[in-house]
């Protein structure tokens, strides 16, 4: 990927950018401490508890950057047959830097046809957002997202 | 005027998979936020939204302040028979709504 020619400044981005990619993508839920990821843990843990969460099967869309946290578009799918013997349960969407970890729980079955769910939600910064999946034999699989947020929800004033 | 927006397909083949939206209006008040003198504004949320085809529930959801005002959800169904859809918005303060929607299932 990268050719001999470029600056020793690009290399240096281009490989802390793949570290951190690297980095995140298989557990995010398990990183270093920042504002509140130990209670989006706590709060994954409630949900999933001493289950494995693989990633993959779930697609998680939010726009990557977000001008308004008031409002942003999410939909999670899962790829999933949807019949009786093999289908979601449940997903649960989950932040890392909202004053709650929840943003909310979806629970589907086999008579949703498709498990796809959409809301909009609200980011009070700029984070990771993540997608757990239940099927229905009880495994889980995730998602996570980073998102940019310009302008944040929740703690504006009243006036 | 209606508190609920409800976008339901009149008619659907049997089998057919619909797309179900709905839309209900609330403030959704996080109740993290605070008034110019320093009180924090209590929260007032839809926490509970579930759909029921015929008597069987079929969608529920848990809601969080992290959903926006007006909480908007969709999500699909399988078109099995002729019938009604009863969606139920729970909440804070006593909030409580429902709404209905008819299919005709060919």
């Amino acid at each position: 990927m990268l050719k001999p020619h470029h600056s020793t400044r690009r290399q240096f981005l281009g490989l802390a950018g793949s570290a951190a990619v690297f980095g995140a993508a298989p557990l995010a839920t398990l990183r270093p401490a920042e504002a509140t990821p130990a209670t989006m843990n706590t709060a994954i843990r409630s949900i999933v508890g001493e289950a494995e969460v693989r990633t993959g099967k779930v697609k998680l869309e939010i726009p990557p950057l977000v001008e308004n946290g008031n409002t942003v578009p999410m939909t999670v799918s899962v790829s999933s047959p949807m019949t009786p013997e093999d289908h979601v349960k449940s997903i649960h969407v989950f932040t890392e830097k909202n004053p709650q970890p929840n943003i909310g729980n979806y629970y589907l079955g086999p008579r949703a046809g498709r498990a796809q769910v959409s809301a909009r939600i609200r980011l009070a910064d700029s984070q990771k957002i993540v997608a757990i999946a239940r099927l229905s034999d009880d495994s889980f699989w995730s998602a996570t997202v980073d998102v940019v947020v310009t302008l944040a929800a929740c703690t504006d004033e009243v006036v | 005027m209606p508190s609920a927006l409800i976008n339901v397909p009149k008619t659907a083949k049997r089998g057919e998979i619909i797309e179900i939206k709905t839309l209900m209006s609330h403030i959704m008040e996080t109740g993290y936020r605070h008034t110019a003198d320093g009180d924090v504004v209590p929260r007032n949320i839809i926490t509970n939204f579930s759909c029921k085809y015929n008597g069987a529930e079929v969608f529920r959801a848990d809601l969080f302040p992290a959903i926006s005002a007006n909480p908007f959800i969709t999500f699909f169904t399988v078109a099995t028979e002729s019938g009604k859809f009863d969606f139920e918005w729970t909440g804070d303060q006593g909030f409580a709504e429902t709404a209905s929607a008819s299919i005709t299932v060919e």
